[in-house]
Parts: structure tokens; sequence; C-alpha cells
């Protein structure tokens, strides 16, 4: 079997998994539902994922060592992943393949020519890289100053031969230079020391936005599959909504779309992981290349070309995917995967000049202070995010959104935040009520198991409802719920209603209600006839029945008794026989028609901000309830009662 | 000088031809106008609201009103087994190639173990029986509150099905059609979930004894309230009428009211084993008011607490003193 088709099966056979995993993910007990797939591969296979997180918290997060796989096939095959696995790469790769179908020999290669602005997604990638390593000087700092320990003298040793190798590599740095980074390195450890918890200097995570496995996770999963809900086919039932999907839609047809002006346009000239794999290359033990030059120079090779890394000249390792349609091209089979580098030559490191790459970085450094300051304005820094949630600034340091926990969630509540609270939270989970089917529910832990970063902490259901282990610090609470009265049927509107107290799942209900008999609107009158349980009153407009509910009740004037009405007609009241008046009343007695409300009100000490109140209440637009961040666990700036700090 | 300057010129036939084609073209249009004016505009939003009403038919036997058992015990698949032998067997309920519906209590998701849906024992042996009484199918369904597949799945109801052989209907979307009651005030061109009954002869209530801070209590006839779609919770507003409503939309077959554990407080969700009381009581009725009537009592509730009892009774549904229909009494287990 020829090398490419063996490709083009790896491809398929990546992209089908990557589908079926997104599918899967959904509670149930179904062998095609969630029970042990291993949804969050793809995403954890992606050495950027990894990257940043360690960059910004220190840590590789559980799956995320699956990313060490890949990097280290990698360093020692090259950039296999584009050409040979990801998903993304190969609907690119498919669309580029559609767009050349028709042209000719020499469109062909002019198309496949290696281009400058193949550089750029370095540059990306480099801005991301800087802004998620917005606290590693400071934390690096803070170790230092703690008493270094051997893990700690480890990860900087290797972290700073990483970043001396990498430097030197891709932009040619003289020894002068290396001084002078190392010397820029150490202003930086200071500075982070001076200004660590000031919040300026801090990490964040913004390269899922670019990263390609998270935006094809995203797109699949907000997008792709919820399309087939409403034909009752798809797979959640009810249909799933995400709010802002047309913005997710606009960047996948564009990201799609651009392959028509060239292949491949994305992995080429943006992919920040696919200028991650390009720096991870460079050592490569085998590389394409030619074996003799010159070759008759037929250029067919660059005609399938899928990297633009010019197989017919001096070769760009960096840039070749391996899709190996070169050596399937020749008609002299002069190119090979071999250890020694092309006959034709062979450019090692992208075309970085050190300007861009000052830029890029400083860019980096300097976006999160300038989001920060931009993005979170008082009432934004505790939205309501699902249980398990990191505090905001942790969680903004590793949510890549990829939208994994709103595909499982059960009821939908989670949905993806738009720009209102700046570019970091474009995309990461944030709670919608109104949206979901019943609001978060209090026994569901099941998207910080889902969640590849951690940003969703995995939490226990004992945890989640302070139980066991955890009755001492009470359950995980998501906000609290405030009653609008202006809005609320029974308080503004003398309508019995109290859905919400029905919906709220704790014990003891955090919704609790007092109760209030309110004299009608029209309800003062005064007795025309009376007999011993039945009344007829002066001037009375009723329609029939609608005193009869079981809610509705007749008081004198002054006194605090009072019968309830079983039947009534325009004028003439029933009452409930057994408990009569004590005398009989006589006309021209004022009384008034009442109706008993329970009136609801919240206890915060007991409401875990669930939502089911919000979701429930029958006004569709906006809630006479509402959850906000206010008491929830996870910000200590949010707490609202004295007691709250006892977690 | 030899050339003339050329004015314009039309032959007639030209012109004929080509006044002929704009003349046609005026009549089509004006034709087109005339076929598609419409003086009036649409009518509002009410006039097209009643098409597609489905009626449902009376699932009751009418050899069987009035009949009631009441069985003591813990264990429900005995105490059901014991209360269809008071009444003469399933298989008088239930006849070869019946297709029979359960309507169960499915309303959030809470483990059987909160006794805030109806119990998986309960379901598996109530399907187990109708099979052993040959019904073609056995069909169970709500549409709950909260994500219906959760709720179905947390309650363990969907694996009673599954394990039983009943199949378990989801709502959807297409599922719903308008419904009128000839007798009611609110369920009128409203949303029901009728696509459960379609092909069916007998409907089977399996409610949870719960309490319920709005009307009282959720018992038999309050468990129908699963059934209505659309933007149901308004009906909070007159919870005792829609009660009623329900009550008389559907006549089923047979309503089990489970009491073996109740949930006598912070209903109907519950969520903590101490809002439960072991009452052990599981009631079988053809009557809905009867069995509510004994509901209420076991939660420890008045009359003047839960008026839709005596509003079902007035509006015929059934009786509320249902020791006049002389229950049999039994223990199991």
């Amino acid at each position: 079997m020829p090398i490419i088709s063996v490709r083009r099966i790896s491809q398929a056979f990546f992209l089908l998994l990557f589908l079926w995993f997104c599918y899967v993910s959904m509670l149930g007990e179904g062998w095609w539902q969630l029970r042990g797939w291993p949804v969050n591969w793809f995403l954890e296979l992606d050495p950027l994922v990894a990257l940043v997180v360690v960059l910004g918290t220190g840590t590789l997060y559980a799956g995320l060592a699956w990313a060490l796989l890949t990097a280290g096939l990698t360093l020692i095959l090259g950039r296999f992943f584009c050409g040979w696995v990801c998903p993304f790469g190969t609907i690119h790769h498919f669309v580029g393949w559609l767009g050349l179908r028709r042209k000719s020999a020499e469109q062909r290669v002019a198309a496949n020519q290696y281009h400058p602005g193949q550089a750029v997604k370095y540059y990306v990638l480099l801005f991301f890289l800087a802004v998620a390593a917005g606290d590693l000087g400071g934390r690096l700092a803070r170790g230092l100053a703690a008493g270094p320990n051997w893990a700690w003298g480890i990860t900087l040793a290797a972290a700073l031969l990483l970043a001396g190798l990498t430097l030197k590599e891709i932009a040619g740095a003289s020894r002068k230079m290396l001084w002078a980074m190392l010397l820029a390195f150490l202003l930086w450890l200071g500075l982070g020391h001076l200004l660590a918890g000031g919040g300026a200097f801090t990490s964040s995570l913004l390269s899922g936005l670019l990263d390609p496995l998270p935006l094809l996770q995203r797109s699949v999963n907000l997008l792709f599959w919820p399309l087939g809900d409403p034909t009752g086919r798809g797979p959640s039932l009810p249909a799933r909504l995400y709010l802002g999907d047309w913005l997710i839609a606009a960047i996948f047809a564009v990201a799609v779309g651009l392959n028509l002006l060239r292949p491949r346009f994305f992995c080429r000239f943006i992919c920040p992981l696919g200028a991650l794999f390009g720096l991870l290359s460079r050592f490569a033990v085998w590389r394409m290349g030619k074996d003799v030059e010159p070759c008759r120079q037929c250029r067919l090779c660059d005609t399938r070309c899928q990297g633009a890394c010019a197989p017919s000249a001096e070769h760009r390792p960096s840039e070749c995917l391996l899709c190996a349609n070169c050596r399937q091209a020749c008609p002299d089979e002069v190119i090979s995967f071999d250890p020694a580098s092309s006959a034709a030559g062979e450019t090692t490191s992208p075309d970085l000049t050190r300007r861009g790459l000052l830029w890029s970085i400083l860019g980096g450094t300097l976006a999160v202070p300038v989001l920060r300051v931009s993005g979170l304005a008082r009432e934004q820094t505790w939205p309501v995010r699902p249980p398990g949630a990191l505090a905001e600034p942790e969680f903004l340091a590793r949510c890549t959104n990829c939208g994994q926990c709103m595909r499982i969630c059960p009821t939908g509540v989670i949905q993806p935040a738009g720009l209102e609270a700046g570019l970091e939270s474009l995309w990461t989970p944030v709670l919608n009520f109104k949206l979901s089917k019943g609001g978060c529910l209090v026994n569901c832990v099941a998207c910080g198991h889902l969640c590849p970063t951690a940003a969703l902490r995995p939490l226990s259901l004992s945890e989640r409802q302070g139980k066991g282990d955890f009755s001492s610090t009470g359950p995980v609470r998501l906000g609290t719920a405030f009653l609008d009265r202006g809005r609320c049927l029974p308080w503004a509107m003398d309508r019995p209603c109290i859905v919400c107290q029905e919906m709220c799942p704790v014990s003891p209900k955090a919704i609790f209600t007092r109760t209030e008999y309110r004299t009608l609107r029209h309800g003062a009158l005064t007795v025309a006839q009376a007999e011993k349980d039945d009344l007829v009153l002066r001037g009375a407009a009723f329609s029939p029945g609608e005193l009869a509910t079981g809610d509705y009740f007749v008081s004198r004037q002054g006194f605090q008794d009072r019968r309830a009405i079983i039947k009534n007609g325009k004028d003439r009241l029933s009452l409930a026989p057994g408990d009569g008046w004590p005398r009989p009343l006589g006309p021209d007695q004022p009384v008034e028609i009442q109706v008993r409300l329970l009136l609801p009100f919240v206890d915060p000490a007991a409401c875990v901000g669930c939502g089911a109140c919000e979701h429930a209440c029958p006004l569709k637009l906006k809630s006479a309830i509402r959850v906000s961040g206010e008491n929830q666990s996870r910000s200590r700036t949010s707490f609202l009662l004295k007691t709250a700090g006892k977690k | 000088m030899s050339e003339q300057p050329k004015g314009r010129s039309i032959t007639r036939r030209t012109f004929m031809t080509r006044a002929g084609k704009a003349g046609l073209a005026v009549l089509g249009t004006a034709g087109l106008g005339l076929g598609l004016y419409d003086a009036k505009g649409p009518a509002g939003p009410d006039s097209a609201a009643l098409t597609g009403q489905v009626s449902l038919p009376d699932f009751s036997l009418p050899e069987l009103a009035g009949k009631m058992a009441i069985i003591k015990g813990k264990d429900r698949t005995k105490s059901l087994e014991a209360g269809f032998k008071a009444l003469g067997g399933i298989e008088a309920f239930i006849k070869p190639g019946d297709r029979v519906l359960l309507k169960v209590n499915a309303v959030i998701a809470s483990p059987p173990i909160l006794s805030a849906t109806t119990h998986p024992e309960l379901v598996s042996a109530l399907i187990r029986l109708c099979q052993k009484a040959r019904a073609a199918q056995v069909i169970v369904t709500d549409n709950p509150i909260q994500d219906p597949a959760t709720c179905f799945n947390l309650s363990g109801i969907a694996k009673a099905c599954e394990e039983a052989g009943a199949r378990l209907m989801l709502p959807r979307p297409s599922g719903f059609a308008p419904y009128s009651l000839a007798a009611g005030r609110l369920i009128k061109n409203w949303p029901i979930f009728y696509e459960p009954f379609k092909g069916i002869n007998k409907v089977i209530g399996l409610a949870q004894a719960k309490d319920h801070h709005r009307s009282g209590a959720s018992l038999t006839m309050k468990n129908w309230y699963g059934l209505l779609g659309g933007q149901r919770s308004i009906f909070h507003q007159d919870i005792h009428g829609i009660i009623t409503e329900l009550a008389l939309m559907i006549k089923p077959t047979l309503v089990i009211l489970d009491g073996v554990s109740s949930m006598i407080k912070n209903g109907p969700t519950g969520g903590s084993l101490s809002d439960l009381k072991a009452t052990e009581t599981l009631i079988l009725s053809t009557d809905q008011v009867a069995a509510d009537a004994l509901g209420a009592e076991l939660l420890e509730k008045t009359p003047a607490q839960v008026p839709f009892i005596s509003m079902a009774a007035r509006a015929g549904v059934g009786t509320a003193d249902y020791h006049s229909l002389r229950p049999i009494q039994a223990a199991a287990g």
C-alpha cells in the first residue's frame, strides 16, 4: 500500500474518532454514551494545551501528560500530528484539495509555494505563550523566596535549558544576545517578585481561541451536533441552544474557507499548535528531503505539498507536515524520509525577525493587564460558573474554551460566555438558568470530571452537597437567588404561584413562604343579603368561578377570621360549610374578599445558587427570582454572610 | 454630403410585437396582484390555534368503578400483588393484547431513596404484572421539569423499564398536541403530551405520595400535571382548579398511590431522608378522589389544606369519602 493511502486512512480514522468522542459526551447508560470513552483524548494529546497550563499554573494536570507522547514523537519524527492525526488539519486538507482540483500545475505550484507570512503563526504562538506565562516570573520568584527545593531546581533548570535552546534556534541568537536575555529574565523575576499579588502580571489562557483542537471541539460540541437536535434525531433531547453560536460558526467557516485561498491556510499561517510542532521538529531525527541534487526540477512535488515547505528546493522541515505527497508524486523517486538533510539543503529556522519576536512576547505580556483592566469590572469578577470552577484568576489561567463541560451538562445550563467580560471570558462556561432544562442539578458533578485542564475541579458528590467529610464546609454555592418583588406574581400582582419554592431542591428548602391574606383590588364590599353559607354582595362583578379556586376568602372588616369561598357568581358567594360566623351577617356589613398568598423568601444560608427556581419561574423572559454570583464558594470577595468564610 | 443622417425608425411589426408583450406583462402582473390581494392582513394569533386538536378516550372500566384496595406493608412488589389480588387480579384490568400506558412521576432528577419520584421497584413490578396478563405493549412516560433523560436515569425508572421490557417514552417537541377539556376553564387549546396515548387502551397512574406546598399534596390527580406541555407553570395561580381539570381530563383504568414511604414535608422535591415518613401503605383505586383523600390522611393533611379533593369530588370525578367505597384492606409482607 502506498504511504499516502496509509496516511489517508490514519486521517479518516482520527477524524471519525474525534467526531465520535464528541458525540458520546453525554450522560446515560447506553454504550454510545459516556461510559469510559476517553473523550478528552485529543485535547490531552495537544501539547499546546499542556504547555499553556504548565506555564500558567506550574503543573501538568492528569490526562495532559498525554501531550508528552505527542511532543516526544514530534521531537523524533517531526510534524506527524499535523499531517496524520489532527482532525482539523484533515478537514483543511480535504477542502484545500477540493479548491485545487481543477487548477493547472502552475497554479498549484504557486499555491503551495512557501510564503514569508507563514512566520505569523510563530508570533501567534509566542503571544499566547507570553500571555500564559504572565505569572511565571512571580511564581519562580516566590519559589525562590520560599526556599528552593530539588523539584523547583529541576523545573527551573529544564525550563532555562529549553528556553535557551528554543531562542537560540529560532532566533539564531548570538552569545551576546543570550546574555542580554538572561539579564532580561532576571529583571522579569525581580519584577514578578515585586509585583506579585498586585494582579497586574498574571497568567491567562487565550490560546484556546485559535488552538485547533479546542477550536474544533467547541465547534463540533456547540454547533454541529446541536444542529441535528431539532430534527429529533440529534444526540440531545430537548434540543440544545448555545448563545453566540454564530461567532463560533463564523470563525469555523472562515478558517475552513481560507483553504480556497491557499490549501491548509490555517495550518500554514495561523495555527499556534502547528508553530509549536514546527519548533519541536527542529531536532527531528528523520526528515523529508531529496536524495540527489539537481533533480529534473519537474516540481510535481510542489503541486501537492501540504505544508508549503519547498520540497523541490531548500527544504523547510519546520513547515513540513509529513504528508508524503512529494514522495508519492516524484516520478524519479528521489524524495525520501531519511536522517540526512535534503541534498538541496535545509532551512531549519523559521523566518522570524528579532523585532517581531520582541513585539509578540511583549504584546502577550502586556495583553493580560490590558484585558484585566478592560474586562473585569467589579460585577464581572464573579460570574456564575459551573460547580467546581476555580476562583476567577485561576480559572482563566486554565480554561481552554473547549466546550466539553457544555456538551456533557445534562440540563444545558452551561453556556459559552460572550464578550461582556472581555476577550478572556469569551466561550468560557457560565450558567444560564433560563436556557437550561432545570438549572444546575445539585446531584450532578459531570462537568468537573470532564474538564481536561481542571479549570472546573472534579468534585465528589459529597463535596458538592457538603455531606460526609465535607459536612463542616457545607455545599458548593454557585451564587445566591434574589427575589425581584416587582415582577413576582404573588408579591406584585396578587396571584398565587410559588413555583420557585416548589422546585427548590435543597432540603430544607432555601425558598420558604409567609402567608398573607390580601384584599382584592375591588374586594372591599358590603353585604346585600346573607344566609348561613351564602352571601350576596352589593355592586360586585366577579366572573363566575373566579373565586372558587380554593385560594379566596371572605373576611368581615375589622375581624381576623375568614371563610373559604367554594363557589361564586357575579355577586353571589357560597362559603365552605362548617365554620360559620359567630353571628349571621346583617345587610350593609362591610366585608373584604381576600386572596391567600404564599409569599416567597430566600434563605441565603441555605441557597446554593443552583437556579432551579430561576428556571422554573413562569416569567419566561426575565425571571422574578434570579441567581447572581454573590456568596459563591469559589470567591471570598463575593461572600455575603458573616458565616460564609468558615470554609 | 453623400450620407443622410439617420433618424429613429421602427417597423410596425416590431412595435406591435413589443406592445403586445408589454400588455401581456401588465395583465399578468395585475392578475398576480389581484390574485394575491389581501385587504385585511393576517388574523390574530388565535385564529389558527385550534387545528390538530386531539381527544382522549375514557380508559376506565365501568364494571370496576369505585374499587379500592389499601395494602399495608413495606415491600412494594408484594403489596402491589396483594392489591391486585384483592381487586380480582390483574386480569380484571388488563386483557390479553392490551396496550398499557403507565404515567409515572419522574418530576426531578432524584434517587429512589428520597421518594420524590415513583419508585422503580413499583414500576418494575407493575410492568411484569401487565406482561403476565399478556399485555401487547407497556409504555412508561412522564414530562419532567428537569432534563428528562437524567430524571429517568437517576430515579431508576429507565433501568426498571429496560430490565422489565417496557418502552420508555421521552417527551419531544413533536409529541405534543393541543387539547381542550369540554368542561374546562384552564385546559383550553393547551398542548398535552399526546404521543404516548397513541394506540393505548389502558392507562394506569403511578403516583408517589408527597407534600406539596402550593396545593397541599401531590397525589394521584396531581400526577397528571406531567402530561401538560407548554408554559404550564402559570397554572400554579389556580393549582386546585388545574388539578381538578386534569382529573377530569384523564379517566384512568386505575391509579396507584405509593405511600410506603411518604414525603410529609419539604415537598414536592424533598432531598433528605428526614422529609420522609414510613407510612407503609399502597393504595390501588379506580377512584382518583378516594385515593387522594386517603393519601392526604397519610400526609397528615386536613381536608381544608387540600381543597382540590373536594373540588374534584364536586366536579364528579369521584368521592372524597373513601370509606363509602368499602375499600378492601389487607396486609402484605
